[in-house]
């Protein structure tokens, strides 16, 4: 037998390893870093399980952040659904509740993401055609109508204008006599990562990051069951980062909302706890599971040691992945079908607390009904066939996942401190650091894909000649008429006195340093709409035009 | 890149292209690897960056002087915002303008784009030298 100290067996390896002649496309992740013939014991480097692993639900959750896993509870199976008018919405949300889905998730349209009500000249072709539109307090009444806010967790995504649509959601929710202490959901409110990569940003950073910590402080003190944020990469890793620079902007951007709460004299174990992440889960199997379990590792390290977290649900990070769009292919679509469950199954034994999973048809348009309810049915197969939730962390101890976990570690502490370097988030993001840095990756990515040095199949390899298209979503006109209708008709019958009212005092509130969600609030009962009050703000903050950089 | 094309693009007048995201949507990872795969092939490209107007796009060509035009759109917008792009660009007598446009645009939609006057409409998957090897191609065929 072969001990630690006897390496004639590890020798014997090497030799024959090293005569075999390598394949074409080279051993790297998709993030292009190589990886090792062989993972041994050695590649651990004196590993010690209890201090460097440890157990699951126990600092620092490497191994998940519950003791029991899936053997306790699934995931929850949380698709993001939204298009055309609120009623439309609502329609399919009630469709995925009763195929069996758990959660409910909200994909808003663009102008609402930008803070432009519907009927504003800059939204023409855009009302209600990648997500849903909502102007108005009686927009949000109209797409959650019929479900029991108490009872079904909502996600909503949505950051420039997070403020405004949780203030619609906070004043329904006590029209429909929802006590906002029962609320549960996640309002996504991550402005940061707009401005490095998803580019849906209104205000400059300051000021966009005042309003993510005004939703913090505000639902702490009044909405306790509520994720505040949900700190981001998966747009980071779509923009076209490494694994590794997801992870580590992702965990910056989440130490800054720390440190900007303390700032306002937050107690970091009382608004700790809400924080939630949402990570992408790619091609690489390993890769992205490494990706998660460093993630807990980093979080659970920096709230204790850093902050001062003393609450152990501070410490542990939870987050929900959603499987990547832009691994999806136009070509050969029902192919993605494929993707997305080795992609699915790499969050799952990475330890997700909530997934959404694409469905295959992305790359052509919304979902349709069919390939919605295939992309849920993939997670359902994943839950109850596979077997992969019948232990906790089944991945623990393998030597390759071991290694490659500190490694990704390492090099998110690098990238911290070169953004301490550059002098913290802000400096650092209007340096335009984070964008050149998501940018090179992604022409680095192309470039080999070119090369064939990645191989995307139906793309640079395995073409069918004769592709018959699938069936797609097709938005019809009606919703920008109806919805703009609709709007118009609430403008007219409002009083116009309350309006300016309500506006004048979230004026009045932005130019001080008094949390704007009551002013927010009453202005929505005033019936003001989106458009309106991102209008009052920018007189205030200024809007911010960094995008043309590259 | 090699020397033969290098002493080529030399001889001709270099190719302009105005690159540009119009509308609201801000996917803008696809337009910023076209650019920089435009430049690295000699070509003169001008970013006119996120959430361009139709009217700003067409004034950016007519400052410019460019040759081509690329519109990068995943919203679904583009069967809204390609006609009028392509109206404003002949309101500017700009109907030389070559227009390319990039992102998630359904099959059935290409042809209707391709009778509007679009060049060529570069989905996802799109090798770069696919797009460089097509404007070269159209440049030396518009001076031949």
């Amino acid at each position: 037998m072969a001990t630690a100290t006897d390496r004639t067996g590890m020798d014997r390896w090497e030799k024959e390893n090293a005569k075999a002649p390598l394949r074409e496309t080279p051993p790297t992740t998709v993030s292009s870093v190589p990886i090792e013939a062989l993972y041994t014991p050695e590649s651990l480097n004196g590993f010690d399980y209890e201090t460097d692993l440890g157990y699951p639900g126990q600092y620092p959750y490497t191994r998940g952040v519950h003791a029991s896993m899936y053997r306790s509870r699934l995931w929850t199976m949380r698709q993001f659904a939204g298009f055309g008018t609120p009623a439309d919405t609502n329609e399919r949300f009630k469709f995925l509740l009763e195929k069996g889905q758990t959660g409910l998730s909200t994909a808003f349209d663009l102008p609402t993401l930008m803070g432009l009500d519907s009927d504003d000249p800059r939204a023409y072709g855009e009302v209600g055609r990648l997500g849903v539109a909502v102007s108005t307090l009686d927009d949000l009444h109209r797409l959650y109508a019929g479900i029991d806010l108490s009872q079904v967790s909502v996600s909503m995504t949505i950051n420039a204008t997070a403020i405004i649509i949780m203030a619609f959601f906070l004043a329904n929710a006590e029209d429909e006599g929802v006590d906002w202490t029962k609320l549960r959901g996640t309002i996504q409110n991550d402005t940061l990562k707009e401005f490095h990569a998803q580019n849906e940003f209104v205000f400059p950073p300051e000021p966009s990051v005042r309003l993510v910590v005004d939703v913090i402080e505000f639902c702490t003190k009044h909405v306790p069951q509520w994720n505040t944020v949900s700190i981001s990469g998966y747009h980071i890793r779509e923009a076209g980062s490494t694994a590794a620079q997801e992870l580590a902007f992702t965990l910056a951007d989440g130490m800054h909302y720390v440190e900007q709460g303390i700032a306002r004299g937050l107690d970091v174990d009382d608004f700790a706890p809400r924080l939630s992440f949402f990570f992408n889960a790619h091609n690489d199997v390993f890769e992205e599971l490494a990706k998660y379990r460093a993630a807990r590792a980093i979080w659970a390290d920096v709230m204790r040691n850093k902050y001062g977290a003393r609450n152990e649900n501070s410490w542990k990070l939870r987050f929900h992945a959603q499987t990547a769009g832009c691994s999806l292919q136009d070509k050969q679509p029902q192919v993605n079908l494929i993707r997305v469950a080795y992609q699915a199954m790499a969050a799952v034994l990475g330890g997700c607390q909530s997934l959404h999973t694409n469905s295959m048809d992305e790359t052509l348009a919304l979902p349709s009904e069919h390939a919605a309810t295939l992309a849920l049915r993939t997670q359902q197969v994943l839950a109850y066939e596979t077997g992969v939730t019948n232990t906790v962390d089944p991945v623990g101890g393998s030597y390759f996942v071991e290694a490659l976990t500190k490694q990704m570690e390492q090099e998110a502490r690098v990238y911290f401190d070169r953004i301490d370097q550059l002098g913290g988030m802000i400096s650092a993001l209007e340096r335009g650091f984070f964008r050149r840095e998501i940018a090179d990756a992604a022409f680095v990515y192309q470039r080999e894909m070119d090369a064939k040095h990645k191989l995307i199949v139906g793309v640079n390899a395995f073409q069918e000649t004769d592709e018959k298209p699938i069936e797609t979503l097709v938005i019809d006109d009606h919703v920008e008429k109806e919805q703009i209708a609709s709007l118009r008709q609430i403008r007219t019958k409002r009083d116009p006195r309350a309006v300016e009212k309500s506006l004048a005092e979230i004026r009045r509130v932005a130019g001080t340093s008094d949390n704007l969600m009551p002013a927010l609030i009453a202005a929505a009962r005033a019936h003001c709409s989106v458009g309106e009050m991102m209008n009052t703000l920018a007189d205030v903050f200024g809007r911010y035009d960094g995008a043309a950089k590259w | 890149m090699t020397a033969r094309i290098n002493t080529m693009s030399n001889k001709l007048a270099p190719i302009r292209v105005v690159l540009a995201k119009v509308g609201l949507d801000g996917h803008d990872r696809g337009i910023k690897v076209v650019a920089r795969a435009l430049r690295d092939a000699g070509m003169e490209v001008i970013y006119a960056g996120l959430w361009q107007t139709p009217e700003a796009v067409v004034r950016t060509v007519a400052e410019e002087d460019a040759g081509w035009l690329g519109l990068s759109i995943l919203s679904g917008a583009h069967m809204t915002l390609v006609p009028k792009v392509m109206a404003l660009l002949r309101d500017a007598k700009l109907d030389h303008v070559g227009l390319l446009v990039g992102g998630i645009i359904p099959e059935t939609d290409i042809p209707r784009l391709q009778e509007m006057g679009v060049a060529r409409v570069f989905g996802p998957g799109t090798a770069l030298p696919e797009i460089v090897d097509f404007l070269r191609q159209r440049h030396e065929a518009a001076r031949a």
